[in-house]
Parts: structure tokens; sequence; C-alpha cells
């Protein structure tokens, strides 16, 4: 073989190396770009540019979109515009935490079942089977009922990550499984490695394709489920997230009175965030499988 | 007429148009009705490429971007492999070439009976009545040593050793002109290996069809084939009757391949085996592709390929230093 | 025997039984009383099929087996691997290079880390000018040069002889006292395999390592190795020097494997079929059959069922070990009689 070795990955190289050659993962990717754009500035520029606010009481109650109110107002007279960006912020982070969570749980527990076998696996194979079988929204449901608003939505985050993370757990275990007898964690143990160095650093970076396809599925579901259990009542209804603005504008007949421009909003920008991610699945391979990161040729994947 | 297949310049690319790789480059070799053809190579060579370009088997990336091979069956017209349309490579296919692969003692359908995957193929190509195909699949199985009660076994009941005798047998069923093994005994132990060999000689005196044997061991080769070619980088560098070229080797790269393998009798001596390593097809050199590797090599060799040329009879070697070579044993 | 150094590994009547799942009480019989010396400085052969128990006593010789039966012993002294320090000295000291280029180094990692890790494992490295100039010597004697190249390349880059080039730098980067080999030729290019094989035999001289090498080729054995212990269903049939077993080989297995073995020099040339037919034999000579199962053993000597000159007795009565000469032995009852044919020493076709 006479390639040249691939370049390290620096500050400079990476941008180039990191972008998926994949057409639709590039357009996932820069769906998600522009919530996270819209997350981190969105509220600075709708509030403090625009002069809008998600909260304050105007006077003009369900207005259509307009000039003033881009996105019309709500029954309360409150600005669509400003509680979706805000709420953008609010939803996107409650779902990463939440996918967080979930995901370094089932790490864990896949990885470590996985990898020692035995009285362990047994043992993790065990609780896993447990929460698989409790039913995952009632749960939800009724722990989020409890703390009925304490520690604000990322006490809702905590408890979907702490319910959700079984199902992922499954597929590393397999994972790990079958990497476990492959020739060079053989060899990292014939060497004299740890159990644990060998367990982060030769076995876990073989994980990452299969991690980082839950992690977008668990990104999604996250916030599905914040957004659903928002709109139930039984998050914090003190904030704004999309979930809330569902919620009220359920509440208040948003429907019945033909107010669209509250409740679609907050709809798409659920749905085309879920289909983001979709696509961004597509092109994770790249990222992790360093075989594939040169290929940036036409036609090449 | 006694040519079975004829290939002229056949051609392979893999890759995309803007860097082709040229996996097999302007290969071209006849074999006759009955013949043995062992075709030697190593990674690289492009001796798959080439059988799978010629029982069509190839997916993109690669294509075939020259050449011909045409097959002269027993019966019927003659068949234009590379570009046969659906229907006359359905006609072809088993009939009149069947194939071996690697794990051929995996081939087998592990959830359908073995005297049923007999039958499914015969009736698949021929009208022909259940207990008719059944009577030939028996009469195939015990070609091959294995007693007929076995057509009502599964895959699985069977030892390694005659699941792969069966695949042959499978291969033979519709007693084809052609018979391609691509690596069938590499997977395999060196006594199953002979038992392997043997049989398909045997079947072959007796079914008389032509046999394709692809594998990187040469010294294997002497034992079944008539004639060998061996490939290097793409290119066919050597060809001829396989004692010959195995007494007296012409080219650099036959030779080092031949004294690749230890001697099993005879006096023991330090042995060297081929320095550098396998070609890589997207760094070919312009001229011979051994070049790099090639203990004679002078700078003509590295400016244009070596054709194939003849040195006595019945021998063709890629060398512009055939010459000077030969008769060194 | 008397001017021989002391082994440095050893087997001693080594057992290995695998459980088989489902099944109440069963058990695979990989391996039967097996022993072996590895001393320094010379190679042994493992010559057998798979299923023969060739990578069951490699394993175990590695410690990434626990023997059923039997003990393994390092320099005299019972050998184990239980908990990370005994692990870890005992990687120091024995170190295994496995069979597949490509999956034996992991494809996230560069060469550069792959052979960082042993030497920060256990060579006490001083800083990095230390280890870049070891790391750099590593490579020059296992002949990557230059070093620099391989250094940042990936596993998929190289080519397999090149990545079997980087399992050996790291085996030897310990610098163990013995290096087992598990058919670590076979998935290489036979152009390259002899390279290869030249390259361990000048680092075996170098270093005075004890090697193992398994291999299913007997040829090979034959060209690499001083003794050769032929394996058959778990048990080593014959031991001897790789001469006599490969000129003079005395147990019917050994015999089978050989005439097995394509061997150019010894068949007639020839272009044409008209010799070959004569070659051939019409009979249905291919029942030589197939290696046991190994979780039913066949009673007596475990060849039995395959040996054309088994008699009565070799079904109940397991084969005495019997001493050919001094350095030689194989187990078989025919060596115990005085009928010359069966110590016949040049190889026989087997006939049926």
């Amino acid at each position: 073989m006479t390639t040249a070795p691939v370049a390290r990955l620096t500050w400079r190289t990476a941008p180039r190396r990191l972008i998926p050659a994949n057409g639709k993962a590039r357009v996932g990717l820069a769906i998600i770009a522009v919530y996270v754009l819209v997350a981190a500035v969105g509220p600075w520029i709708v509030q403090s540019l625009m002069g809008l606010s998600p909260t304050e009481l105007t006077g003009a109650v369900l207005q259509p979109p307009s000039g003033e109110h881009p996105l019309g107002t709500t029954q309360d007279g409150t600005d669509v515009l400003a509680q979706l960006v805000v709420g953008t912020r609010t939803s996107l982070l409650v779902g990463v935490v939440a996918a967080a969570v979930s995901t370094v749980l089932s790490v864990a527990v896949g990885l470590i079942g996985g990898y020692y076998g035995g009285l362990a696996d047994s043992v993790l194979g065990a609780l896993t089977n447990v929460f698989l079988v409790l039913p995952g929204l009632p749960l939800v449901i009724i722990l989020a009922g409890y703390l009925r608003g304490r520690g604000g939505p990322f006490a809702v985050a905590l408890v979907i990550g702490l319910t959700g993370w079984a199902w992922g757990a499954r597929s590393k275990r397999v994972q790990t499984l079958s990497l476990r007898n492959r020739d060079f964690v053989v060899g990292a143990r014939l060497l004299g490695e740890s159990n644990l160095r060998i367990m982060l650093v030769e076995v876990l970076p073989n994980l990452l394709p299969v991690i980082s396809a839950t992690l977008m599925l668990s990104l999604v579901t996250s916030i599905l489920a914040v957004s659903g259990l928002d709109f139930l009542g039984i998050g914090d209804i003190n904030t704004v997230s999309w979930g809330t603005m569902l919620y009220f504008a359920q509440q208040r007949q948003a429907m019945v009175s033909g107010a669209w421009w509250w409740f679609v909003p907050p709809g798409i920008a659920i749905t085309v965030l879920g289909a983001a991610a979709g696509l961004v699945n597509f092109g994770i391979d790249e990222l992790t499988n360093p075989r594939l990161r040169g290929a940036r040729r036409k036609g090449a994947r | 007429m006694n040519l079975l297949l004829d290939v002229k310049d056949l051609s392979v690319d893999y890759g995309t148009e803007a860097e082709p790789l040229p996996a097999v480059s302007q290969v071209s070799l006849e074999l006759r009705r009955g013949e043995i053809l062992g075709i030697a190579g190593e990674s690289g060579s492009g001796k798959t490429t080439l059988i799978n370009a010629l029982l069509r088997l190839l997916r993109p990336p690669a294509v075939v971007r020259s050449g011909s091979a045409t097959l002269h069956p027993r019966s019927g017209e003659p068949v234009d492999l590379l570009h046969a349309d659906a229907r006359q490579l359905r006609r072809t296919r088993w009939e009149h070439t069947a194939v071996v692969f690697q794990s051929a003692m995996n081939a087998l359908n592990p959830v359908a009976r073995i005297g049923a995957q007999f039958t499914d193929v015969l009736r698949a190509h021929r009208r022909v009545p259940r207990s008719q195909a059944r009577e030939r699949a028996a009469h195939m199985l015990e070609l091959v040593g294995i007693p007929a009660a076995r057509l009502d076994s599964y895959p699985h009941e069977l030892s390694g050793g005659m699941r792969q005798r069966a695949t042959i047998a499978l291969a033979l069923v519709c007693d084809p002109d052609l018979l391609v093994m691509d690596e069938p005994t590499t997977a395999v132990d060196v006594v199953m290996q002979r038992q392997i060999l043997r049989q398909v000689i045997r079947l072959q005196r007796e079914l008389g069809f032509a046999v394709v044997f692809i594998t990187h061991d040469l010294s294997l080769l002497l034992e079944i084939a008539d004639r060998i070619a061996v490939m290097y980088g793409g290119r066919i560098v050597e060809s001829g009757p396989a004692g010959d070229l195995y007494r007296d080797p012409r080219h650099p790269y036959t030779r080092g391949l031949r004294d690749s393998f230890p001697p099993l009798r005879g006096p023991m001596r330090r042995l060297h085996g081929i320095p550098g390593n396998p070609p890589d097809l997207r760094g070919l050199p312009p001229g011979c592709p051994f070049e790099p590797r090639c203990p004679h090599a002078t700078p003509e060799c590295a400016a244009t390929v070596p054709a194939l040329a003849e040195h006595g009879t019945d021998r063709v070697v890629a060398c512009i230093h055939a010459d000077d070579l030969g008769g060194r044993g | 025997m008397t001017d021989e150094p002391a082994p440095v590994l050893e087997a001693v009547d080594v057992t290995v039984h695998y459980p088989v799942h489902r099944a109440r009480g069963e058990v695979v019989h990989a391996l039967e009383n097996a022993s072996l010396r590895l001393r320094p400085g010379r190679t042994v052969a493992l010559v057998g099929e798979s299923g023969s128990g060739k990578s069951t006593f490699a394993r175990t010789l590695a410690l990434a087996q626990e023997p059923t039966g039997g003990s393994v012993l390092l320099n005299g002294e019972p050998a184990t691997a239980r908990g990370r320090r005994a692990r870890r000295a005992y990687a120091r000291r024995v170190q295994m290079v496995l069979q597949d280029p490509f999956g034996s180094l992991n494809p996230l990692h560069r060469v550069r880390y792959l052979l960082e890790r042993p030497l920060r494992l256990h060579g006490s490295v001083t800083g990095r000018e230390d280890l870049e100039q070891r790391l750099r010597a590593l490579l020059e004697r296992v002949r990557l040069t230059p070093p620099e190249r391989f250094l940042d390349a990936f596993p998929h880059q190289l080519s397999g002889g090149q990545r079997q080039r980087v399992a050996i730098a790291r085996a030897l980067a310990v610098r163990p006292d013995v290096l087992l080999g598990d058919e670590l030729v076979s998935m290489l290019d036979v152009s390259i395999r002899l390279e290869i094989l030249n390259l361990l035999a000048a680092l075996r001289d170098e270093e005075h390592l004890a090697m193992l090498y398994i291999t299913h080729d007997i040829a090979g054995a034959r060209y690499f190795a001083d003794e050769i212990a032929v394996m058959y269903a778990g048990e080593i049939v014959e031991y001897g020097t790789a001469e006599d077993v490969t000129q003079s080989p005395a147990h019917p297995y050994t015999r089978l494997l050989l005439d097995s073995t394509p061997d150019p020099d010894r068949m007639e040339f020839l272009a044409g079929r008209t010799h070959r037919d004569e070659d051939a034999p019409d009979v249905t000579e291919d029942d030589y059959g197939e290696p046991p199962d190994l979780v039913h053993p066949p009673s007596g000597c475990r060849f039995h069922p395959r040996c054309p000159l088994a008699r009565a007795s070799c079904r109940t009565d397991p084969p005495p070990h019997v001493q050919v000469t001094d350095r030689h032995w194989a187990r078989c009852v025919l060596l115990t009689e005085p009928d010359d044919t069966s110590r016949d020493t040049t190889p026989a076709e087997l006939t049926p």
C-alpha cells in the first residue's frame, strides 16, 4: 500500500473532515445547525433586537401574522414567534439532557455486561429487562406529575433519561459481545492491559456507530416525550416550550378559533427536527470510521 | 470445435470515472473442451475479478471496459458472456457454466433438504418430472461418494467434507461444459483438499467438462491442472503447460512464486520469497506491474508494459528478459 | 538432551475440556494430556488440521485459557494470570501473535498508539524522546522503514504483510522470552510468507526467543521449526526434530498429512492427462474421513476410524508412547512391533 497516512485531525482540518459527504446527512446537519443557532442566539435576537416577548401580555389578542407579530399572537396576546424561539432553546436543552442521561446509562450497562459476562451480565441483564418491561409512558407521567414543576424542565429530562435507557442497552451489549472476542481485544488482554482500559479505549470507540445511531433516536424521542408531557400539562407549564405552546393552544381552543399560527409552528418545529435527526443518521458512519474519512470523491459512498 | 472459452483483451475497471483502478488489463485466454486451466495469483492479481466478469457477477463500481468473452457450448449457439441478455444468461448459467466458491460448504440452503436443492435446480432448467429429477440427484450424489439415502438429509446433518462434495455435485447436475472453481480449497484442511481435488479429477474424467481453477497456491495446480496461467497486477504474465511451467518458469514472478513453497522433501535451503508488497492498483507503474519487486528489472521494464510473447512451444511470457532467464530452471 | 538450555515455558499434561451449552455434563475434549517444552532460541511447530487442538493449546500457553488439568510452568514455576498484576507480569514474558492481520489490530488506532501501549505498560519509558526513539527502533527491527511513514498510519492503510509486522513489533516491544505464533502467515500472500518467517527466525536468534509456531502447513513447519509436534483430535501423536518427523514419519496420521500436502518434486510431471490417469486410482480412496467429534471422541486411539493400518486393539486400548529414537517419539501400537513394514521410514502411499 502506498497511500500516505491520513492527516491528523487538527482544528484546521477537522471541519472539512468531519462533514460527511453524504447529501442527506449534510441536509440533516444543516437543519440541526439552524435549530442550534436559533436556540443559541434566537432568544436574544427576538427579545432584544425585535423587542418581542414570549410572556408579555399585550393587548393584541389572537392576531394572525402581521408585521408587528410575524407569527401572530396567542389568546393572551403573547407573541408566538418569541415563544417559538425561546421554546426552541428549552426543548432542545431538555431533549439533549434526556438523551445524554439515557445514552450514558445504556452504554454503561451494555458495555459492562457484555464485556464481563457471567454474573455481572446476568445481573445487568435482569435490570435491563425490568426496565424494558416497565411501562414507560405511564411511569414518566406519574413521576413527572409527582414532581409537578419542581426541578423545572431538567427534572423531567432526568426522568425521561432514567426510564428510556433499557432499549439501547441491549444493542450495545450485543455489539460488545461481538467485539469482545475480536482478535484486537484478545490482543490487548494479552498485552496486559487492564479491563477498564480495554473497555474504554478498545471497545468503546468501536461502539460509536451503535451509540450514535441510538443517540439520534433517543434525542428525537426525548424531545417528543418532553413535548408530549408538556402538551398533557404534566410538565412545567411555567416554562415556554413547544409542548406548552401546544398545551395552551389546545386549552384555549386555538383550533376552533382557527388560530393556526399558534399550533402549527411548534408542530412543524418538532417534526422537522425529527426528520433532520433521521437524515443525519445516514452519514454518521463516516464520523466514526476512519476508513471512510478520506473518501471525498463523487460517488465514493 | 475444440475451443470452449475464448477471451480476448478483457479489461475490467474498478472505481469511479475519475480514477479507475485497472483490476484486470487486457487478459486473453483460450480454454479447450475438457481442459483444466489453473489460474494462479495473489492479492491484486485480478483473478477473482476476471472470473466475476466472465460469470457476470460484477457489481458496481466494477465495470468491463473492453474486450470480449465467448463461450462455445456443446449444444446451442455461441454465447457472448459479457453482453448476453437476461434470458440467454439464465439459459447459460448452470446449463453450460457452473461455479463453486470458496466457502462452498456453506452455499447449501440450511433449511432445505439436499434432494430438494438438487431437484429445484434441475427443474428450473429442464422440464423433467420430479421422480426423474430425484433419480438424477441420487446419481450425482453417488458420483461424489454420498449414499443416495442422504437425499433427505439437511445440510447440517452431513459432515463438512460431504457438504463440500455435495456442492460440487450440485454444480454438475445439469452437465455443464465449464466448471469454475474459485479457491474452493482455501478454507479447507490439506487432507480434505486432497480428497476434493481427486474427486474433481475423477468427475472430470467421467463427465468431460472443462475446469477453470483459481487459487493462490501454485503447487496445488500441479496436482490438477493441464495448463496454468499466472496473473499479477491484473495481467497474465505467463501461461503454459503445468509441468513445463513449474519446471522451467520464464517469468521472474512465476519463478519467485514457485520458490516460495518450502520443499517437503529433499535438501533444505534458505528461501526468500519475493520482497516487497503486493501491487497496489492505485499506484501501478506505467510499465511492467512486477517491476518494483523484480530482481532482474531494467529501466525499460518500467517504461512499457511487456506484451505476451511466445517462448518455445506452447508458452507465452510477458517479460522482455524472458529469454535470458530461460533454462535456468 | 544434555547440552540443551532449560525450557522457558513448559506445558505439563495439559488438558482442556470445554463445557457444551445446553447439554448436560457433556464436554468438548479439546486438549488431552499435552506436554511441551519451549527452549530459548528454538522453535517448536504445532502441526495439525483445524479441530486438532493446536489453537486451544496456544491459548492455554498464553494463559488466555484456563486448563482443566495439568499445568503451565514459566521458568519452572507454575504460572497464573489471575488478577491484573499477574496477567501483566505474564504478558511481559509471554507474547502471542495471531493469525488474522486484518483483525488483530484495532482499526481505530494508529500504529503509533498500537506500539506505544506495550512500551508504556512494560517498558518504563522515560519521556517523549525516549518513546519516539523506541518506536522507530521497533519499526526498524521488523523492517518497516522509513518508520515515519508507518507511525501515523491506520491499519487499513497497510498491506497484510505490513500489518503482521506491526503485530510482531508490538509483541516484541515488551521484550518477551516466549513468542507464540498462531498461524501467523496463513492469511498472507504466499510470496511474502517467507520474508516474514525469515524475519522471525532472525529475531528469534537475536533475542534468544523461545518460539511456538502453529500451522497446518507441514512443509512450512519443516522450513521454519527445529522440532515438530503433530496434533490430532486434541492429542500430540508424534514429536521429533523437523527432519525426523517429515522425512521419517512414524505415526500413520503424520504420513497422511505428508501425502496430502502437494509436493511437486515428488510428482512426475507431465503435461497431458494420460499420466495423471495412472496417478489417481479409480477406487473410492477419498474416504480418509474427517476429524472426529470431540464431544464423543473415538475410544482407544482417536485416529483408529481413519487409520488404514488399524487393528482391533486400536479401538479399545489407548496407544502407547513409543520412543523411535532418543529425540523422536509417537503414540502408535504398530511401533512396538518388530514388524519392519510398520517401521518403514519412507512415506508410504496409504492404500485403503
